[in-house]
C-alpha cells in the first residue's frame, strides 16, 4: 500500500514537471511575440530602443527559454506561481477567481452527463433493437459527431437570441455590482454553457455504456440467472449494475479531461469568465506563467480523477482488491481448497 | 430391460410413470435460425433458414438420468436452451413439450425456469464474477424469505462438502471441483423437479466425473429427473439409465443403457457404429458403407485418451 502511494506521488511529480516544461516550451516556440501582442504593433514601433528593451524584459522575452523556465520552477516550488502579465495579478489569484466558475460548470456537466448517459446507455443496451434503443443511438451519433462550439452557437442563437430565455453571455448580469449578484443570477448565466457541455457528454457515455450493457446481457452469468427465473430488470439491477460499475467509473473519470477541453470552447462562445477563457487569453498573449498555471491545475485535476477511479476499482472488484492486498488469487484458492478437503 | 417401444423410446428399469405421464416430454422439436446467406455477396445476401435441431423427441421419466450424447458443437446446448424457454430473437422454434403432464408454451417454459426446471451449467463463467458465491446460491426467487434461503444454502453446502467460508468467496477464488459443486447447489437451491445438466463435467477425468454424477444419481433417486447433455458416451453409459443418441440435430435412438450390451438390441445404424467404436469392443471404426447419410465415419469422430475413454471430438465451441 505504501509502495503504491509512493509510486503515485512520483508519477504525479513527473507529470507536473512534464506539463509545465511542455507549456513553457510551446510558449517560447510560438510565433506570438508577447511584447508585440500585448503592447500593440503600432505602439511598439513608435517606442525608443530603451523603452522596447524595458517592455521585452517585462514580458521576459529577452531571457533564453531554459532560464525563464528554471526561474518559474524555482518560484513555483516555493508556492509562487508567478505573475500573470496579461491580468497584472498573481497567477494564483487569477486562477482562484475563475476556477469557481469553471469548476461549477464542469461539475454540473460531469454529473448530469454521467448520470443521464449511464441511464440512457443501460436502457438502450437492455432493450437492444427497440425504438428506445434506436432513439438513444440516433441522438448519440448525432451529438457525438457535432463539434461542441457549433452546438454552443446553435443553442445561443435559439435560446438566447430568438427565445430570450437565457443571457447572451458572461457569468453575471451586466452593470450589477459583483456583491449584488444572486445565486439565481449565477445559475441563470451558467445554465446554457452547462447544458451544452452535458448534452455532448451524454452521447459519449451513453454509447459506451450501451455497448458494455449488451456485453453483460449476453454473458453466461446473465443467461444462467435467466434460467433461474430472474426477470430482465431484476438481472439488470442485481448483476448488470454491479458489472457495469467498472466501465462506468473508467468512463466517468476519463471524461473529466474531455469536459475540461470542452469547457475551453464553450466558455469562449459564451464569454464565460472561467479557466478555459483565461487559458485562451494567456495562450494568445504569450502569458507563459498563467498558461503554465492553468495547464498544471488541469493536469492535476485529470490525474486526481484517474487516481480516484483506480482506487474505486478496488472497492468494486474483489479481484483487484485482493491483488492490491498482496494476497494473490492463487494463494486464496489454495487455502480455500485446503479448508474444503 | 424393457424392449417395448412407446413414445419413440424404450424403457429402463428405473423409468417410472407416476400419474401415467413423463416428467418431461419433448416431441418433434425443431429449431432453426433466420440468417443471411454467408456465401452470397454482402449486399445481395438473402435471408435463409438454417435448421439446427430437427424433429427431435426425447423424454425423461421420474427417477432416471437420460443422457443426450452427441458431438460438441452439434446443437445440444440449443436443446437445453429450448427446454429452458430461452430463445434467440432470430430463432424459429416448433414442436410440443410437456412438463409433468402439462403442455407448455413459451410462457409456461419461462415460468418453469428456476421453478421446476433448473440448469446446471458447464463452468464458473456462469456465476456473476462480482457477487459472493453464497448469495448466488441462495438465489433471488421470492419463494422463501432470505433467512430460509440462507438455511437451505447452508444445508446444501454441508451436504456437498463446501465449507461455510466458501459462501464469502467470489467465483474466481473457486477451484474447478468447488465450482462444479457450487453450480449444482445453485440448481438444487431452487428445488427443481428436473435438472438439465449441460456438459457439467468438462475437464474432469472419468473417476471424478463419475463421482460428480453420483450427485445427479442421488437427485434422481429422490424422485427427480435429470437430462444430462454430454459428448462423453463412456460416462453416459456408466451413469445414465437411458441414452438418447444425438446426431445431425435429432435423436436417432433413445434406448436403455442396458441395450448397449449388444449391438443387436440397437435399432439405428449410428448407435450400432457407436457400440463398435467403444474401447471394449475394439475401437472398431466402421468400414465405409454405402450409407449416404453417413458422410463421416464414426471412427473419425472419436478421440481416445490414455485411460481408455471415448468421447466425441470437439467441433468448436458448444454454442448454438
Amino acid at each position: 500500500m505504501l509502495r503504491y502511494a509512493a509510486g503515485q506521488v512520483a508519477k504525479f511529480v513527473l507529470l507536473m514537471l512534464a506539463v509545465s516544461l511542455v507549456t513553457f516550451a510551446l510558449v517560447s516556440a510560438s510565433p506570438v511575440d508577447p511584447a508585440q501582442a500585448n503592447v500593440g504593433q503600432a505602439a511598439l514601433a513608435s517606442m525608443g530602443d530603451a523603452k522596447r528593451a524595458q517592455v521585452a524584459s517585462y514580458w521576459g522575452s529577452d531571457l533564453p527559454f531554459h532560464e525563464r523556465y528554471l526561474n518559474w520552477l524555482a518560484a513555483a516550488l516555493h508556492g509562487d506561481f508567478g505573475t500573470s502579465l496579461r491580468f497584472n495579478a498573481p497567477v494564483a489569484d487569477v486562477i482562484a477567481t475563475r476556477a469557481g466558475n469553471t469548476l461549477a460548470l464542469m461539475a454540473v456537466a460531469w454529473v448530469v452527463g454521467g448520470v443521464l448517459g449511464f441511464a440512457l446507455g443501460v436502457a438502450a443496451g437492455v432493450r437492444r433493437g427497440s425504438r428506445l434503443d434506436a432513439a438513444v443511438k440516433g441522438y448519440c451519433y448525432l451529438l457525438a459527431s457535432t463539434p461542441v462550439f457549433w452546438l454552443a452557437l446553435v443553442l445561443l442563437v435559439v435560446f438566447s437570441v430568438q427565445l430570450g430565455w437565457f443571457p447572451m453571455g458572461f457569468s453575471a448580469p451586466i452593470g450589477v455590482a459583483s456583491s449584488d449578484v444572486t445565486l439565481a443570477d449565477a445559475l441563470h448565466h451558467m445554465a446554457l454553457p452547462a447544458i451544452t457541455l452535458s448534452v455532448t457528454g451524454v452521447a459519449n457515455i451513453a454509447l459506451h455504456t450501451r455497448e458494455k450493457t449488451i456485453d453483460v446481457m449476453e454473458s453466461d452469468y446473465v443467461r444462467f440467472a435467466r434460467t433461474r427465473g430472474e426477470s430482465t430488470w431484476g438481472i439488470v439491477l442485481r448483476h448488470g449494475l454491479r458489472n457495469l460499475a467498472m466501465p462506468a467509473i473508467t468512463l466517468q473519470f476519463a471524461s473529466i479531461s474531455e469536459i475540461f477541453g470542452g469547457s475551453v470552447l464553450v466558455e469562449q462562445v459564451f464569454s464565460y469568465p472561467g479557466l478555459g477563457q483565461a487559458a485562451v487569453t494567456a495562450g494568445l498573449g504569450g502569458d507563459a506563467a498563467l498558461l503554465a498555471g492553468i495547464a498544471v491545475l488541469s493536469a492535476a485535476l485529470v490525474f486526481g480523477g484517474n487516481l480516484v477511479a483506480n482506487l474505486l476499482y478496488g472497492v468494486v472488484d474483489p479481484r483487484i482488491a485482493l491483488r492490491r492486498g498482496k494476497l494473490s488469487a492463487h494463494a486464496a484458492n489454495e487455502t480455500a481448497e485446503g479448508g474444503a478437503l | 430391460m424393457d424392449g417395448e417401444q412407446h413414445h419413440h423410446h424404450s424403457h429402463a428399469a428405473t423409468s417410472a410413470h407416476p400419474g401415467h405421464h413423463h416428467l418431461l416430454t419433448v416431441e418433434d422439436l425443431s429449431v432453426s435460425f433466420r440468417m443471411y446467406d454467408e456465401d452470397a455477396p454482402y449486399f445481395s445476401a438473402k435471408q435463409r433458414e438454417v435448421a439446427v435441431i430437427e424433429n427431435l423427441s426425447v423424454s425423461v421419466h421420474v427417477g432416471e438420468i437420460v443422457a443426450v450424447v452427441g458431438a460438441s458443437g452439434s446443437g445440444k446446448t440449443l436443446l437445453a436452451d429450448s427446454i429452458m424457454g430461452l430463445f434467440e430473437p432470430n430463432a424459429l422454434v416448433s414442436g410440443r413439450m410437456w412438463f409433468d403432464g402439462e403442455e407448455m408454451d413459451a410462457e409456461g417454459l419461462a415460468r418453469l425456469r428456476g421453478h421446476g426446471i433448473s440448469l446446471v451449467p458447464q463452468s464458473v463463467q456462469n456465476l456473476d464474477p462480482l457477487m459472493k458465491v453464497g448469495r448466488q446460491v441462495e438465489g433471488f426467487g421470492a419463494r422463501h424469505g432470505a433467512a430460509e434461503a440462507k438455511a437451505a444454502r447452508e444445508r446444501l453446502f454441508a451436504r456437498y462438502g463446501l465449507g461455510p467460508e466458501v459462501a464469502d468467496m467470489f467465483p474466481f477464488q473457486l477451484s474447478g471441483g468447488m465450482a462444479r459443486r457450487v453450480l449444482l447447489c445453485c440448481a438444487l437451491a431452487d428445488e427443481p423437479r428436473l435438472i438439465v445438466a449441460d456438459e457439467p463435467t468438462p475437464g474432469l477425468d472419468l473417476p471424478l466425473a463419475v463421482r460428480a454424477m453420483d450427485d445427479f444419481r442421488a437427485f434422481a433417486d429422490d424422485g427427480g429427473g435429470v437430462l444430462l447433455i454430454t459428448h462423453d458416451i463412456e460416462l453416459a453409459l456408466r451413469v445414465a439409465d437411458r441414452i438418447a443418441v444425438f446426431k445431425d440435430g435429432t435423436v436417432v435412438e433413445e434406448t436403455a443403457v442396458a441395450n448397449f450390451a449388444s449391438p443387436e438390441l440397437l435399432r439405428s445404424e449410428f448407435a450400432r457404429e457407436l457400440w463398435h467404436a467403444l474401447p471394449e469392443h475394439g475401437f472398431e471404426a466402421p468400414v465405409a458403407q454405402d450409407d449416404t447419410a453417413m458422410h463421416v465415419g464414426v471412427g473419425e469422430q472419436f478421440t481416445c485418451s490414455p485411460t481408455p475413454r471415448v468421447a466425441f471430438k470437439d467441433e468448436g465451441r458448444d454454442e448454438c
